[in-house]
């Protein structure tokens, strides 16, 4: 293979890796949008939850499929415990109003995690081992293949939940019309809480499945909850296709930039091709054009 | 007449102030001695000023029990900062005006004590930083001294490991957080005095996750022998993580920033021949018997760990250590708590052995330390070995 391939595929890897990251935290932030108009700014704190619960699961001597399960469910018990006491009582609210409450849920969580969790970094370990493996010259590690295995799963399953559920299909519903979902008699209050559980739990195992490359600690879901809100914007809010093509797109912009031209302007240079997105398409690249009826 | 007058109260006058004067030396003989500090016990940087706090207070403890400095016991006054270089500069101001201390030790970080040193050149008061920037003693400023090793003297210190290696070109990869920043610079400053070229230099942002494309360039780089990664927190982990998956066969030198257990936890194998300085604190067992740093770092860490637990000490406490021992021998040298006369005698300590290592101060030099104060190390097996 000739090193200018290789390299480009090295490149490639890294960056559909970080971008699956981002697509699952985008998703999270596209299901809320639908069921509220919310944007949830506590959707990073999900995923700085997912890890640091696996880290304390594992060090109490659970082993790793049970630690993460047990993450996940407690993290999708943050969420909707998020939605009932501090998103619920004040629904009427201007949406404005939900998007300030949200970040001072994310500032609780990330408070509460590092007074009683700690402030250190911990490492969790990869799911199936540290030998890299060797793909046409570049290397790719095992974890990464989880990360892209596991978001494609959740993708395939959010996608037939969606369509060939009937609570999907709520949801749906709720997303295009409110009124006239409530109006079908779908409960719009079950579906805005059933939201925020999937989200939470989209963000718990993107937090995971990160874990093992980053190590994780209480303020690891700042960085990544942003990263993953530039991919639903880029992607165009609320389009669960969009949050996935965003997130990787945004993968790979940051790592082919990062190689082929800087690495002091790597984050940066994703951020301005976000600016440069939405300048030219508002809505995002698969948003729906929104005309405000006056 | 009325000349004499004033004459004869003026001479009445100045016999009274004498009076006063020899009253309050001699009660001074008795008062304790004010030792004040500021220090980030809280915040971002607590992990700096927490065990300098620790150390400060159990060390004038120990002190005072053992029958003070010069027969007078010492006294701390001590405010948080929490890493704040208004607050230091506050807190300085009532230190030197209101508690009027004889000495000021403390500063967790470089910022911090930055901001305090036009006041204490002012006041004329000692102060003695625990903090690592090297501004803080270069240019020399009368009244300033600091403990801790530079990031100038990491990059020469692991400089002159390759120089030992045969190793000339070299690969660099630092964070943008304020450390990796300003090692960086250093190493690229000091790099030429051991024949050192940098071949590629690259960087990541400190919240970055993934530093494989960086890695990618450094590693086709032309003629490349080995890299560095001058660095803090989780960054450097990531680095050796990908380092390895990208199986670079050039060694892969680390900055003391990262020379904890955490770093070995966090990269695992990855971290396998890994080389980095440190200090010897952190291997405190392990040096040779006829070390002369080894009883002090074996003494600091056994009474740090017999309060605090296991596993607890730190190289942060061990500069704050090192501040109030060479102040203690230089009231001491100088036979008193005088100001000036302690900054003379500071100025003059030579073969002080710290946990920093030996320490031998000049009135061009208010750090007195040489490259002997890191250790160069290397993780086999999980656990720290020293080369060499």
């Amino acid at each position: 293979m000739p090193p200018a391939f290789v390299e480009l595929l090295q490149f490639l890897f890294s960056g559909i890796t970080s971008g699956a990251i981002y697509a699952l935290v985008a998703l999270g932030f596209a299901l809320i949008y639908n069921a509220s108009h919310v944007i949830n700014f506590a959707q990073g704190e999900f995923v700085m939850l997912g890890g640091m619960i696996t880290w304390l699961l594992l060090s109490h001597g659970i082993d790793l499929p049970l630690a993460i399960a047990g993450a996940v469910a407690a993290t999708v018990v943050v969420g909707l415990a998020l939605e009932k006491l501090a998103i619920e009582p004040v629904r009427d609210a201007n949406v404005v109003t939900l998007i300030i409450i949200t970040i001072g849920a994310g500032i609780f969580l990330r408070g509460l995690t590092s007074v009683t969790l700690g402030k250190d970094l911990h490492a969790v370990p990869a799911f199936s081992g540290n030998e890299p493996l060797e793909l046409l010259g570049a290397t790719i590690m095992p974890q990464s293949l989880w990360i892209l295995g596991v978001t494609a799963a959740v993708v395939l399953a959010l996608h037939l939940f969606f369509h060939f559920t009937i609570l999907g299909k709520a949801i749906l519903a709720t997303s295009h019309n409110r009124l006239a979902a409530r109006l079908m008699g779908v409960n719009v209050n079950f579906v805005l809480l059933l939201s925020f559980g999937l989200s939470a739990l989209l963000g718990a195992v993107a937090g995971i499945l990160i874990a093992p490359i980053t190590a994780t600690h209480f303020e690891v879901g700042i960085m990544l909850g942003l990263k993953g809100f530039a991919a639903a914007i880029l992607g165009g809010l609320g389009s669960g296709l969009g949050a996935i093509v965003g997130g990787l797109l945004l993968g790979l912009i940051e790592s082919l930039g990062a190689g082929y031209i800087s690495s002091d302007y790597k984050d940066a240079m994703a951020f301005v091709v976000i600016l440069g997105v939405l300048f030219l398409m508002p809505q995002g690249l698969f948003g729906k054009r929104g005309t405000e009826r006056v | 007449m009325f000349k004499r007058m004033t004459t004869g109260l003026l001479v009445g006058g100045a016999a009274l102030a004498a009076t006063f004067g020899a009253a309050a030396t001699a009660q001074a003989q008795d008062d304790p001695i004010r030792v004040g500090s500021f220090l980030a016990v809280t915040g971002p940087a607590s992990f700096l000023g927490d065990p300098e706090l620790k150390t400060l207070e159990m060390y004038i403890d120990r002190i005072n029990g053992a029958g003070g400095v010069g027969g007078r016991q010492l006294e701390l006054v001590h405010y948080d900062t929490g890493g704040d270089a208004n607050k230091a500069r506050t807190f300085a101001k009532r230190l030197l005006e209101e508690d009027e201390v004889d000495v000021i030790l403390g500063g967790s970080t470089t910022g911090t004590t930055m901001a305090v040193i036009p006041l204490v050149e002012r006041a004329e008061i000692p102060f003695v930083s625990f903090a690592g920037g090297v501004v803080i003693i270069d240019p020399v400023k009368p009244w300033v001294f600091k403990t801790p090793h530079t990031d100038r003297m990491a990059c020469g210190k692991i400089f002159e490991d390759m120089q030992a290696r045969g190793i000339t070109k070299v690969g660099m990869i630092s964070g943008t957080g304020g450390f990796g920043k300003s090692m960086r610079a250093q190493c690229l400053d000091v790099g030429p005095d051991y024949g050192v070229e940098i071949v590629a230099d690259e960087t990541y942002a400190p919240s970055d996750t993934d530093m494989v494309a960086q890695l990618t360039k450094i590693k086709n780089t032309e003629g490349l022998e080995a890299v560095v990664n001058p660095g803090f927190g989780q960054g450097p982990a990531i680095v050796t993580k990908n380092f390895a998956q990208l199986g670079f066969e050039v060694p892969l030198y680390q900055s003391h920033g990262v020379a904890s257990k955490k770093f070995i936890e966090l990269a695992g194998d990855a971290a396998e021949g890994v080389r980095l300085p440190a200090a010897a604190l952190l291997v405190a067992e392990k040096l040779p018997m006829d070390d002369p740093q080894r009883p002090i770092v074996m003494g600091y860490k056994s009474t740090y760990e017999a309060v605090h637990g296991e596993g607890s000490v730190s190289t942060f406490g061990g500069h704050a250590y090192d501040g109030l021992m060479m102040y203690k021998a230089a009231v001491e040298a100088a036979g008193s708590a005088e100001p000036a006369a302690v900054r003379d005698a500071l100025e003059n300590i030579t073969g002080f052995i710290g946990t920093a290592g030996e320490v031998n101060m000049s009135a061009d030099d208010h750090l007195g330390l040489d490259l002997s104060a890191f250790r160069m190390l290397e993780i086999r097996d999980g656990d720290w070995v020293l080369v060499n």
